[in-house]
């Protein structure tokens, strides 16, 4: 017991002198946190947009004061011909064209229809869409409006209620996927480093031709690290009660055990590659290649795995980050507890307890 | 016996690091293994403290199988491996405790085995090892192998990349830690610190060329060897290479080593020819053969 | 003087910040000179060879090298000078042609001249049968006889070694010095940095650094016969210890 205690000393020697590093460890949840949470979001604010407007009437300006009013968009300029469209466009000064056919208010009454035409730019693919569902839904309200006098039989009229993320807030999105992409880092990248940093340094042959047992030198090397990712997981949690206004709908201790559980995966998985890496270069690339893309691409952080081919959907399901963010979402937005989240939760177990008992295998005892 | 190797062979691949290794060393020798870099010392060392096995042979190192009875045998050796291997961002201090504490150890406990070395760097234990200069980093790298009071000590090439004054106290520390019984593994490609060692193994491409004591191994030297000068160099090799009776030509720091093919060398004849070669300011003494004449002409 | 200089150093300094790392040392090298350039680690011989090469400007003092003063025209130091380091030698995963072609390049010869050169350079160490072949798998003497060749592939007027043969052979090595000699014989001056003491003694010059400063400048003949001792790594003892 000496011994181990010994080596987690070492360890903290280790971490607490390298300045960088620690900065990086504590730095990069923050700024990734304000990064997603601010700059980078997909909700639309303030959108330029242009109109022109071949009617002029009653009908045509409520819509258009309707749209101007909400916050999501500014009124940049009316225009006066179908060839200016192009051109505003070309100078980049409006994301959107609102453009009313002649006798809109007429044909309305008339023909129960009248059309517009949204032009969006779509050299931004994202937020062309977001814009034209913006602008839907703002005429669809128009148009409730105005049914309430008439009644026409067997009109759908779909209601659409976006339930747990009613504002549709973007960080409820981020912040799951931050706190996975960092436990993720920090745990293995941190570990296989640090590991594969003995070997390049030659230090791990004094440690082999020493009584100090390889699982002794595996949990200390892994400890130090479980003791951050606990600090940066709980950094991001009250950052984004905090700052970002997230609720955590569920049980606190329940999302500390599982964020434990999934910290213990991702350390399993440090060690997995250290074992199979002789530099730290190599155990760094491997960390960056083989875990962070999968966990940024596949785990349905950025892009819903309901939409992905199916082999890619197939493949998600071996990423840990996949479980986990399914788990903090439960957790975090829905409120749920274990009796619905339990099969994710073994699913996890599972892979920590596969991906351990392969490292232990593969930890040798001799060099080669 | 303090190591015992018999028939050890190492393959990496297709390359053979070793090939068909025996020999003995006894309790509280200090036994040098002589060769230069990628003779297999290095895979030899490996082999003894257990890091590495060998695809034929066998070894004990303190009566312990190096195979079977790995674990017993780490727990008695020191080792220093050829690359400097401490923490260098952890201060003298700490690499110094944490080495007697996964040992199961403490400095105190051991102290006066290291005392004599430790003395020599104390003054700067609160620097970081990354910091010390080779001499200090070689100390401190020999207390740590030394902390837990191994009986047998494998220092493999201790003295590579250090100056001669450093090199000088190194070896004077080994003939005193030999004194207090530990049995000492020694491995270096400079041939002038085989003289020593009580033996030496000289060793390249994987074989052993010769087991003996030093002193043994340049008496058993075949010929005389001679120490020749001119007054230039080049041209000189180029002749003495190109003389009939040459048996073999070395240059050797301001000399040129030379032997001769015959029973009985005609210096006379040498120096006709010598000159008849446009050299002149020639001389010739006879001279003690060293442990590298031996290495050269048994590798040759 | 009946040889020309090649290498003049007068009082030659170096400090970073206050620590003086070469203090005032002046010596002449030769034309086809072997220079031993002897010093303990951070005796300060790196730092002066930095200067000499022209990758370090001196404090004060005067220097030229090859002619050239090293505080105006560094940049023609490095044409006329080769380098060979231990450290660094050659790229591993280049074949020992692509090896020539790449260093012949560097310092502008026509790509003719590469040809004949690495052709005379790859039949004179015997390397035919392994030109394709990458350098990382010779074996470690081949490499560094290949490297010193190639550091003379544009025939420099100085070569400095960086502690050249440790570790080698005790065969290869003489084939080595064999090499260095032919080169100087040829003209061209050697300057060999080391710690190694037994390299020294195959030097016709060595000067010894302590503290940055030279302490001693001879042949080596002359060193043991004024120390009363019998080879240099005793020199280098006596005078380290004061």
């Amino acid at each position: 017991m000496k011994r181990f205690i010994g080596f987690i000393k070492k360890e903290f020697f280790h971490i607490f002198r390298d300045r960088r590093s620690l900065f990086i460890l504590f730095g990069m949840p923050i700024a990734q946190i304000m990064l997603f949470g601010f700059a980078i979001t997909n909700e639309i604010n303030n959108v330029d947009i242009a109109v022109l407007d071949h009617s002029k009437d009653a009908t045509t300006k409520e819509i258009i004061n309707k749209i101007s009013a909400s916050k999501y968009f500014s009124i940049n300029q009316f225009i006066d011909r179908e060839s200016d469209i192009e051109i505003i466009f070309k100078k980049g000064k409006v994301k959107a064209v609102l453009n009313f056919e002649e006798g809109f208010s007429k044909k309305l009454i008339k023909d129960n229809k009248a059309t517009i035409q949204i032009i969006t730019d779509a050299t931004d693919p994202n937020t062309a869409n977001t814009i034209s569902n913006y602008v839907n839904a703002i005429l669809q309200q128009y148009q409730k409006g105005l049914n309430e006098d008439i009644t026409i039989a067997y009109q759908i009229v779909p209601q659409t209620r976006m339930v747990y993320n009613p504002e549709l807030k973007s960080v409820y999105m981020f912040v799951p996927g931050v706190m996975t992409i960092i436990l993720m880092l920090v745990s293995a990248m941190m570990t296989s480093i640090s590991i594969t940093r003995e070997k390049e340094l030659g230090t791990m042959e004094i440690l082999l031709v020493s009584p100090i047992k390889p699982i002794q030198v595996i949990v200390g090397k892994v400890f130090p690290y479980i003791f951050l990712s606990i600090i940066n997981a709980i950094v991001i949690v009250v950052l984004s009660i905090f700052i970002f206004k997230m609720p955590v709908q569920g049980n606190l201790f329940l999302l500390g055990f599982e964020s434990v559980l999934f910290i213990i995966t991702a350390l399993a998985l440090g060690i997995l590659i250290s074992t199979i890496s002789a530099t730290q270069q190599t155990a760094m690339m491997i960390s960056l290649m083989g875990l962070m893309l999968p966990v940024i691409l596949l785990s349905g952080f950025i892009f819903p795995i309901s939409s992905m081919p199916i082999p890619l959907q197939v493949i998600s399901n071996i990423i840990p980050a996949k479980w986990f963010i399914i788990i903090i979402k439960g957790i975090m937005l829905k409120g749920v507890g274990l009796q619905y989240l339990w099969k994710e939760t073994l699913i996890l177990v599972g892979m920590t307890i596969f991906f351990m008992g392969l490292s232990v295998k593969k930890y040798k005892i001799r060099l080669e | 016996m303090s190591i015992t190797v018999s028939n050890i062979s190492k393959s990496y691949k297709s390359v053979k690091a070793l090939e068909n290794i025996s020999f003995n060393v006894k309790e509280g020798e200090l036994f040098g293994l002589i060769g230069p870099d990628g003779a297999g010392k290095t895979t030899l060392f490996r082999i003894l403290t257990t890091l590495l096995i060998a695809n034929e042979g066998s070894a004990t190192v303190a009566d312990f199988d190096v195979v079977i009875d790995y674990k017993k045998i780490r727990n008695n050796v020191g080792y220093m491996p050829g690359k400097f291997s401490l923490y260098q961002d952890l201060t003298i201090e700490e690499n110094l405790n944490f080495f007697a504490t996964i040992f199961g150890t403490t400095i105190e406990e051991n102290y006066d085995l290291i005392k004599e070395i430790y003395v020599q760097i104390e003054p700067f234990k609160n620097r970081r090892a990354g910091k010390l200069s080779g001499g200090m980093k070689q100390k401190l790298a020999l207390c740590c192998a030394l902390i837990h009071k191994p009986k047998v000590l494998f220092l493999d090439e201790p003295t590579t990349g250090v100056d001669p004054v450093s090199r000088k106290e190194f070896w004077d520390m080994l003939k005193r830690l030999q004194q207090k019984g530990i049995t000492i593994l020694v491995s270096t490609p400079y041939m002038d610190e085989a003289a020593l060692c009580d033996r030496i193994a000289l060793i390249q491409d994987g074989k052993i060329l010769q087991i003996d004591t030093p002193q043994a191994i340049v008496k058993h030297y075949p010929k005389p060897i001679f120490n020749v000068r001119a007054n230039n160099t080049y041209q000189l090799i180029n002749s003495l290479k190109a003389y009939e009776h040459n048996h073999s030509v070395y240059p050797f720091g301001e000399f040129v080593h030379y032997t001769d093919k015959r029973a009985d060398f005609e210096r006379e004849d040498l120096i006709q020819y010598l000159e008849s070669e446009n050299l002149s300011d020639i001389e010739i003494e006879k001279t003690l053969p060293t442990i590298e004449d031996t290495f050269m002409e048994l590798a040759k | 003087m009946n040889k020309k200089n090649v290498i003049e150093a007068q009082n030659l300094t170096k400090m970073f910040g206050d620590f003086t790392a070469v203090n005032a040392i002046s010596f002449d090298v030769k034309k086809g000179e072997i220079f031993g350039f002897l010093g303990a680690n951070g005796a300060g011989k790196t730092t002066a060879m930095k200067m000499l090469i022209g990758i370090s400007k001196p404090t004060s003092g005067a220097a030229k090298v090859a002619g050239f003063d090293v505080f105006t025209n560094a940049e023609d130091i490095k044409k006329n000078i080769g380098y060979m380091s231990q450290k660094f030698a050659l790229y591993d995963d280049l074949t020992v042609k692509e090896n020539i072609t790449f260093f012949g390049g560097i310092y502008g010869l026509s790509r003719k001249s590469i040809k004949e050169k690495s052709a005379v350079l790859i039949e004179e160490l015997g390397l035919e049968k392994v030109a394709s072949k990458l350098v990382g798998s010779l074996p470690l003497g081949w490499k560094q006889k290949l490297s010193f060749s190639v550091s003379l592939l544009h025939d420099p007027k100085i070569v400095f070694l960086d502690e050249p043969t440790g570790g080698v052979d005790p065969i290869t090595r003489r084939q080595f010095w064999e090499m260095i000699y032919k080169a100087a014989n040829q003209g061209t001056t050697v300057f060999v940095t080391t710690h190694y003491m037994d390299e020294a003694e195959y030097c016709d010059r060595v000067s010894i650094m302590v503290n940055g400063k030279i302490e001693a400048l001879d042949t080596p003949k002359k060193l043991k016969q004024q120390f009363n001792v019998a080879n240099m790594n005793d020199v280098f003892l006596k005078l380290a210890r004061g």
